[in-house]
């Protein structure tokens, strides 16, 4: 699963057709097979026409492998009849997918819940000390250093130490797991966007005699913005896979993390799937939320 | 026949034309508003690496009279970029003096009693072709409305009006260039500082922007420094072409070209013999009267 931002970052020039492409395969769990791309890319050539015609050339192929590949691994599980502890068929996922709704969306929620409080605290954490470092070189050079440390803390390491000083009732500790592990990308992005001001910008802003406000608010905070929101997007992806991954060594029993370690736990094989599904389902709508938000601020770049 | 082909300039022609010149006569320090540009024993020496010193500027004499064009022209380092720094005040010469309109550079830079043009246009690529050009009317508080008529103006005088909702991304080089000169202009400067601006573009867009510049420049009667490292776009622009050396920067020459009202140069003009004539005075300023003009250019000089 955190394959998905580095695949998605490297995608992200490239027209949308290997994007989309890139991201559904991603997100799904399925390799994607290298001619993917091209027959899509054949099919929109041939096609042309308007938006909604591209629209649809661009989505349907990347379904209909889908369906295909779904339907494929249902009738290998039926007819070489694979146990489910090995395999659940997909139709025995949707079945539970379908009769726990209710508890997938809940665990959903708690988790996502999580994710966003510690996406939101690591970014203002991360902005402000970010801001702090660009202004103070000394200042920079004490925060280096821990930003590193803090960049290779495993949330393994971390998180029963935290279920032990925070109670294991609390949510407290996924959340400062979350916002850890979504502080280091926005700082350092961050960080790197503050001093991407271009030489000539700040010329003008002197010949204009400019106020150190008005030169931070027409061109520092603007030229640091893109950069801001690219450091979103990657952090949101680790601040839903921090949140998840912390619930499975403790700590209340809500959430996508516990669910499906109970559920595998008691044998429910299928169940358990289906609460991965919802985990899918978050990870992607964090990371298509964050993309589309850096798309529009870095729109005329 | 308006130029004066090969004329010494008034100012010291020798290597390193130190204080006494003819022009320090003129009152300097007390200049009056004729003169947009003072420049008096200007120094300017970088610290390089390991306590090495760089002189890029040594010892230089210029002024630039109100509503004269004059380039300053010379090869790669001759310190033309950063005689034109200092001139704007974003930069501080290590000695001498410089004055804009009788003030000190410094003062002259807080009452933007210039405007400025770089070789990038240096456009915010946030903000639409409209929003760059209200740029300095913006910070300094212009309000909105006065603000939208003065960039419509601009707009009509760069030929840019069906272009203000655009983004710079969405335009051209030469398009780009044009939006940094409207903004440029958009406080009615006096006095027009102008780094390499057309350096970046193709030769017909850079000889359509160059007579375009001498018309606004006829309509708005601004004085204009000009930094450039080709001879013909010197020529054809100039009142006064201003020649530098390097190594130490300073300026070894000053030829006056006057080809007539800025209004009344055409496009014919750079088939003109008078044009010709002060290319190759230029040139033999630039090369040392020894080179030959037909070896072209030299010493990394740009003879487009």
């Amino acid at each position: 699963m955190s394959g998905l931002p580095d695949s998605a970052v490297a995608t992200q020039p490239t027209p949308p057709r290997a994007d989309g492409a890139a991201a559904v395969s991603g997100g799904t769990g399925t390799p994607a097979p290298d001619d993917r791309g091209g027959t899509a890319a054949r099919r929109r050539r041939r096609t042309g026409g308007g938006p909604l015609a591209r629209f649809a050339a661009l989505v349907l192929p990347p379904i209909a492998l889908f369906v295909v590949l779904v339907l494929l691994v249902e009738l290998i599980v039926v007819s070489a009849g694979i146990p489910p502890f090995v395999l659940a068929s997909p139709s025995a996922i949707l079945d539970q997918l379908v009769q726990y709704a209710p508890q997938v969306l809940a665990a959903t929620l708690a988790t996502g819940l999580n994710a966003l409080i510690g996406l939101v605290i690591g970014a203002v954490i991360g902005v402000l000390l970010a801001i702090a470092a660009s202004s103070l070189r000394s200042v920079d050079g004490m925060l280096a250093p821990i930003v590193a440390a803090v960049a290779v803390v495993p949330i393994v390491a971390l998180a029963p130490v935290l279920y032990t000083m925070f109670g294991s009732t609390s949510e407290v500790a996924r959340i400062i797991i979350a916002s850890i592990a979504a502080f280091v990308p926005i700082f350092l992005n961050t960080l790197r966007g503050l001093r991407q001001v271009r030489p000539v910008h700040r010329d003008l802003m002197r010949a204009y005699a400019a106020s150190s406000g008005q030169q931070t608010r027409f061109v520092t905070i603007p030229s640091a913005l893109p950069h801001f929101f690219t450091g979103l997007r990657i952090a949101s992806s680790l601040a839903v896979i921090s949140a998840l991954v912390a619930e499975y060594f403790g700590g209340p029993r809500a959430g996508l993390g516990s669910a499906i370690t109970t559920a595998a736990a008691s044998s429910a094989y299928a169940r358990a799937w289906a609460f991965v599904i919802g985990a899918i389902v978050l990870g992607l709508v964090f990371f298509a939320l964050t993309t589309l938000i850096e798309r529009i601020a870095s729109r005329h770049r | 026949m308006s130029t004066s082909p090969s004329t010494p300039a008034p100012e010291s022609t020798s290597a390193a034309g130190t204080a006494a010149s003819p022009a320090t006569a003129t009152p300097s320090a007390t200049a009056d508003a004729t003169e947009a540009v003072v420049a008096r024993g200007v120094e300017r020496i970088f610290a390089g690496a390991k306590g090495a010193e760089v002189t890029a500027l040594t010892g230089i004499e210029l002024t630039v009279r109100a509503g004269e064009f004059v380039s300053l022209i010379g090869p790669s380092g001759c310190g033309k970029s950063t005689l034109l720094r200092l001139i704007a005040d974003l930069d501080e010469p290590t000695a001498g003096v410089i004055r804009v309109f009788g003030k000190t550079a410094r003062q002259a830079r807080i009452d933007q009693a210039y405007g400025i043009a770089f070789q990038q246009a240096g456009l915010l690529p946030w903000r639409s072709v409209a929003a760059n050009v209200e740029l300095p009317l913006q910070l300094h508080g212009i309000g909105s409305a006065q603000r939208r008529t003065r960039v419509a103006e601009l707009l009509e005088l760069v030929g840019l009006s069906d272009f203000a909702g655009h983004y710079p991304d969405q335009l051209s080089g030469g398009m780009q260039q044009r939006v940094a000169i409207a903004r440029s202009l958009a406080e009615q400067p006096r006095l027009l500082l102008m780094d390499e601006p057309f350096g970046a573009l193709d030769e017909m867009t850079r000889e359509r922007m160059q007579t375009e510049l001498l018309r606004i420049r006829a309509e708005t009667g601004a004085a204009v420094v000009f930094v450039t490292h080709s001879i013909p776009e010197a020529v054809y622009l100039s009142d006064r072409v201003v020649v530098m050396s390097p190594r130490p920067g300073r300026i070894t020459d000053e030829v006056d070209v006057r080809l007539g009202d800025a209004a009344d140069r055409g496009e014919d003009l750079r088939e003109d013999a008078a044009f010709f004539a002060g290319v190759t005075a230029v040139r033999e300023a630039l090369h040392g009267h020894e080179a030959a003009p037909a070896t072209g250019s030299a010493r990394g000089v740009d003879v487009r």
